[in-house]
């Protein structure tokens, strides 16, 4: 097996052997190592096969930015993890992970066919090519692009792992520990600031950490070792937080930030068990220094993606952290300073290297090293086509024009192993911009620097554009000073020698012979857009970065463009003859990398993903076999299902009994809030449609409570308990709603009213008692209350003991049946239910839950609010004119009761529908029309309720109409998919119109 | 994420908070009095400023008073809180 491990560095841990399997073979790496440096200290290039054209890929860079080295890591399907960086993935035993985007393997995919069908490929493809005939969309096109589409694969089970959150407050944050971020940790925390440094690779340094030339050095000593001790140092800040392996993924307005921080990602499978593996910090700092660094560009010529291409800066860390050679035969191409420092480090282990330079010549110190070493340097030439499949074994270089935009002479062929690219240097300034700050544009080098408008952050280092040594730590100084308000002088005498110039020559799209169509310069090496497909949007009339973008997915892979953004932006402004600067970028969105769903979620997850709010006889219900139904948070008996019982079966019987004998429904979740205060009375009259003041204490009263707009909002009964004290009930769900509404009005329109709100929802239990023997039940219950009609009409309410505690009894029905509600404080809820059970158990007394509620109610014509009513229906169009108060002046809602709109007699309004078939049961939600053949076909309205009645012995529904007041005895059509089913329209109330069961 | 200053309990997470739209909107005495364009004024029309904008808050998950902010809706910046019933700060006009 080759090693390319070539020497020792600190970094690496040749004690510690660690084994992984990569695409199914055993490889063999050392502590230190990423997933990819492993790769190629074992020689391996190629790790996966491009999107659209299925080219061989290799690692191209040893960061966040990797495009090409993604991979599937875990073999476990609850474990599995797609698309991980494997230059950012740390090696551990027993690793496995595999390549991506291939088929049947990396080295041989079919895929690859898409390489030399590529000019049938263009940007636009999909759109254009599946747009007819619109049959195959569904059945052709869809699948087979489904099949093709997407990177790695998810995980199918659900995520065994712990994931933590964390709030945390500090003065300054510091994101990223290179040299100017550790700089400003340590003046920020000597200066008694609460500081917090987080950087997302294992240890602190950034690129300097690894820096060797000894023409770049601090006060005597190398940079790498100068920053070394300053690490040290930091170390010991008391009020200096430090977080390694931890990146920020979101800067939110007023300095929030989140960030994840990996804590057993980097651990063997059997030491992460029991431990949390990622922590989300969500951190409000006071002011934040944004220290992220660049990185650096690739370079557009035609094959710039084989493998053994990668970023100059790459090949030096491979080298200087690592021991690694990512070539023996490496050539460099470059239009600036830093490649030569990749050279002169390669050369300096005995890699042979040559230099490609697009620029006519260069001086500065480190060109006069290189040049004293006997590096070849070809000046003023470019990189015209690379050669090599599955890894890159030679390439063609030309001599530049005067101007740059032509290639002259003769070609030359050099052979290499492996090729650098640098094309200059990006600022990351993702975290800028997020916050909301803006760029500006520098011609001179052709960057976006943050625009600095807000005293909360800053940028500096080379996130900033300053890329030289001397510059970076003057500037970083001086600012952080600023920022800060401190008079720092540590730094003062600091003596830096710096080699690098910053001299460049930009050519975005480097000139060729060959025509531009019959090229391949990569731009997006995840997304396989080419400089041609930005061209050919840019022909076809899309002007816009982020139309460009979308159009060509340029930037849109799960790198987020992060190499490849730069370029299209250059291409489109030189093309369209437009400046760079002022066609701004696209947007940087969080996260800066991909988070998983398990960070974002933390412990929030199965039992805690929500609130679930139980009654006390939840665990009765349980006991008796209840099916729940979630209404809002709270668990709601839905049906008690007997044994062999389906649902239908259930709900019919509980109906029955309800009506034929005897029924009881935990009505606990009903919203109640109490209202007191001098002016409850009037209070009630402004928010509801009925009038409030003359009902007698101890009586009960519905009511209906609309919207500014007119539209319904909520129903409930509130009963008088004395003169100042009212207790309203409003619907389950929407409860919290209701009470915030009343507040908002109390609180901002009415704030003279003298009254009281409190929620007392969760303070009561409440058992509805209902059916021809409710009474006598009651009467077991309560011996000594007097439940003749005329002490304790309908709508009236008592109070009495049950075993000496306070009971408030209202009866008041929603099934039309005679009906009591007992309520007891919460914490006798079990027990009264017990009690009531055990009292109705010789009239049969049924326990029913939420769906025979509705069918009851519905046969009676009462409505529920958010069922037959979804926030357009004002009482009129729900024939509920009666409830509407003419005499009172004012009330929520009321103007609005006649807007030239409210008034309409062609409204949508609720009316029964009965089916001509009484076995027939319509679905809720279908559609009602009049007329099969009209074109397009009249929607007339909707069916909102609709049950099998067991006492009717038929089908009832209910459903909105346009003009449905006017319609009874009409015939409508409800058409389904096979069937048109013939209704007619019919009074709302199908049970006892006359209301005599309420007194049975 | 906003950290708004409650007049009654202080610097707190938006979390805490719920929004409620534009402030200064006077639920008119007499409705019945408006004609349907006037009473469209109150019920529909809202000036969505892009600049310095007048807003009602809720401490829903707090004190649950109900508070006035003055916003600059470009950048976010909360520049005043005050009470409901004081008038607005006169220099964000």
């Amino acid at each position: 097996m080759p090693n390319y491990r070539i020497h020792k560095t600190e970094y690496i841990d040749e004690t510690k052997r660690v084994s992984f399997k990569y695409d199914g073979k055993t490889y063999y790496g050392y502590d230190g190592d990423t997933l990819a440096s492993a790769l190629l200290a074992n020689g391996i290039h190629l790790v996966g096969r491009s999107f659209k054209y299925h080219r061989p890929r290799g690692i191209v860079s040893c960061g966040a930015e990797e495009p090409n080295a993604i991979c599937q890591i875990g073999s476990k399907k609850e474990l599995t993890e797609p698309n991980v960086r494997a230059t950012e993935l740390e090696l551990y035993e027993g690793l496995e992970a595999s390549s991506q985007n291939c088929w049947p393997n990396v080295k041989f995919d079919i895929g690859g066919i898409n390489n030399f069908i590529s000019p049938l490929i263009p940007a636009g493809f999909y759109y254009k090519t599946f747009m007819w005939p619109k049959s195959f969309w569904k059945k052709v096109y869809e699948p087979l692009i489904r099949l093709s589409a997407g990177l790695g694969k998810s995980p199918i089970e659900p995520d065994p792992d712990i994931y933590d959150h964390k709030h945390v407050h500090y003065d300054v944050l510091v994101i990223g520990g290179g040299v100017s971020g550790i700089i400003a940790a340590k003046m920020a925390a000597k200066n008694d600031l609460k500081t917090l440094l987080v950087d997302d690779k294992k240890i602190l340094g950034g690129s300097t950490i690894y820096q060797n030339n000894e023409t770049i050095k601090i006060d005597g000593k190398l940079s790498s070792e100068w920053l070394k001790n300053e690490i040290q140092e930091i170390k010991k800040l008391s009020n200096l937080t430090i977080k390694t392996r931890t990146s920020v993924a979101a800067y939110h307005g007023y300095n929030f930030l989140l960030a994840k921080e990996n804590l057993t990602d980097h651990l063997p499978e059997e030491k992460r068990r029991n431990k949390i593996r990622q922590r989300l910090w969500k951190i409000r700092a006071k002011k934040v220094v944004i220290a992220t660094g660049s990185i650096e560009r690739p370079l557009v010529f035609n094959n710039n993606d084989r493998p053994g291409i990668l970023l100059s800066n790459s090949i030096n860390k491979y080298l200087d952290y690592y021991g690694v050679t990512c070539g023996e035969n490496i050539i460099l191409f470059t239009n600036n300073d830093s490649a030569y420092e990749t050279s002169i480090s390669l050369h300096k282990k005995g890699i042979k290297n040559i230099i490609v330079d697009l620029r006519k010549s260069a001086s500065s110190e480190l060109i006069k090293q290189a040049e004293s070493l006997g590096i070849k340097i070809y000046f003023n030439h470019v990189v015209t086509n690379t050669f090599g499949y599955r890894k890159i074994n030679s390439l063609e270089i030309m001599k530049l024009s005067e101007d740059g935009n032509t290639t002259v002479g003769n070609k030359i062929r050099l052979s290499c192993d492996c090729l650098g690219m640098s094309g200059g240097w990006t600022p990351m300034v993702h975290m800028h911009t997020q916050s909301g700050g803006k760029l500006d544009f520098r011609d001179e080098d052709q960057v976006f620097l943050p625009k600095e408008n807000s005293e909360d952050q800053i940028s500096v280092g080379s996130c900033n554009g300053d890329f030289d040594l001397e510059n970076i730590i003057d500037k970083t100084v001086n600012k952080i000073n600023k920022f800060l308000d401190i008079d720092n002088q540590d730094y003062q005498d600091t003596n830096i020698i710096c080699s690098k110039e910053n001299d460049k020559r930009n050519i975005w799209l480097l000139p060729n012979k060959i025509p531009l169509g019959k090229t391949k310069c990569f731009i997006d090496f995840q997304n396989d857009s080419t400089a041609k497909d930005i061209k050919l949007a840019l022909k076809e009339g899309f002007r816009s970065i982020e139309h460009v973008k979308r159009y060509t997915t340029t930037g849109m892979a799960t790198d987020q463009g992060k190499l490849s953004n730069m370029h299209a932006l250059g291409i489109i402004a030189d093309t369209a003859g437009v400046k760079m600067g002022t066609l701004g970028t696209t947007t940087f969105r969080p996260p800066f990398t991909p988070l998983t769903f398990g960070t974002l979620v933390g412990r929030n997850v199965g039992k805690f993903f929500e609130v679930v709010r139980k009654t006390s006889m939840h665990e009765w219900h349980v006991e008796n076999n209840a099916e729940f139904e979630n209404v809002g948070q709270w668990k709601r008996p839905w049906y008690y299902a007997k044994k062999r019982e389906n649902m239908h079966d259930a709900v019919q019987r509980e109906s029955k009994a309800a009506r034929d004998s005897a029924g009881i429904l935990d009505a606990s979740t009903l919203g109640k809030i109490d209202i007191q205060g001098t002016d409850a009375s009037e209070f009630l009259n402004r928010v509801y449609t009925n009038a409030w003041s003359k009902l007698a204490i101890g009586k009960c009263r519905y009511g209906l409570m609309l919207n500014e707009d007119g539209m319904v909002y909520d129903d409930g009964v509130t009963t008088r308990i004395s003169k100042n004290h009212y207790l309203m009930t409003t619907t389950t769900g929407g409860a919290a709603n209701v009470l915030s509404k009343l507040e908002d009005y109390l609180q901002t329109e009415w704030p003279e009213l003298d009254v009281y709100l409190t929620s007392v929802t969760d303070h009561y239990s409440t058992a509805s008692i209902c059916g021809p023997n409710s009474k006598k039940i009651l009467n077991k219950l309560f011996p000594n209350l007097d439940l003749s009609d005329e002490n304790f009409p309908h709508m009236s309410f008592k109070e009495d003991k049950l075993e000496n505690i306070n009971c408030r009894i209202m009866r008041i029905s929603f099934t039309g049946e005679l009906s009591y509600e007992i309520n007891i404080e919460s914490k006798y809820g079990h027990s009264l239910w017990k009690m009531c059970i055990e009292a109705g158990k010789e009239f049969n007394l049924t326990p029913y839950g939420t769906e025979t509620m509705h069918l009851l109610r519905a046969e009676k014509g009462f409505i529920i609010v958010g069922q037959d009513t979804d926030g357009t229906m004002t009482p009129s169009d729900l024939q509920m004119d009666w409830i509407v108060s003419k005499k009172k002046y004012d009330f929520i809602g009321k103007r609005s009761l006649y807007r030239s709109d409210t008034i309409r007699e062609d409204r949508k309004q609720l009316v029964g529908l009965l089916t001509d078939d009484p076995k027939e049961i319509l679905e809720e939600g279908a559609q009602i029309i009049s007329d099969v053949k009209s074109k397009p076909i009249d929607m007339l309205g909707h069916v909102t309720s609709s049950y099998f009645s067991p006492n009717l012995n038929k089908s009832i529904a209910l459903a909105v109409v346009r003009s449905g007041k006017t319609m009874k005895g009409q015939k409508l059509i409800i058409p389904m998919e096979n069937k048109n089913i013939n209704v007619t329209v019919s009074d709302t109330i199908f049970l006892d119109k006359e209301n005599k069961r309420l007194n049975a | 994420m906003f950290l708004i200053n409650c007049p009654f309990c202080g610097v707190r997470d938006q979390s805490e908070f719920s929004s409620g739209g534009e402030a200064h909107i006077v639920r008119p005495k007499q409705p019945t009095e408006l004609s349907d364009d006037e009473w469209a004024e109150y019920l529909f029309m809202r000036k969505n400023i892009k600049g310095i904008q007048f807003e009602r808050w809720n401490h829903a998950h707090g004190c649950r008073k109900w508070f006035n902010v003055v916003r600059d809706t470009s950048n976010d910046k909360i520049l005043s809180v005050y009470k409901m019933g004081e008038k607005p700060p006169v220099n964000y006009k």
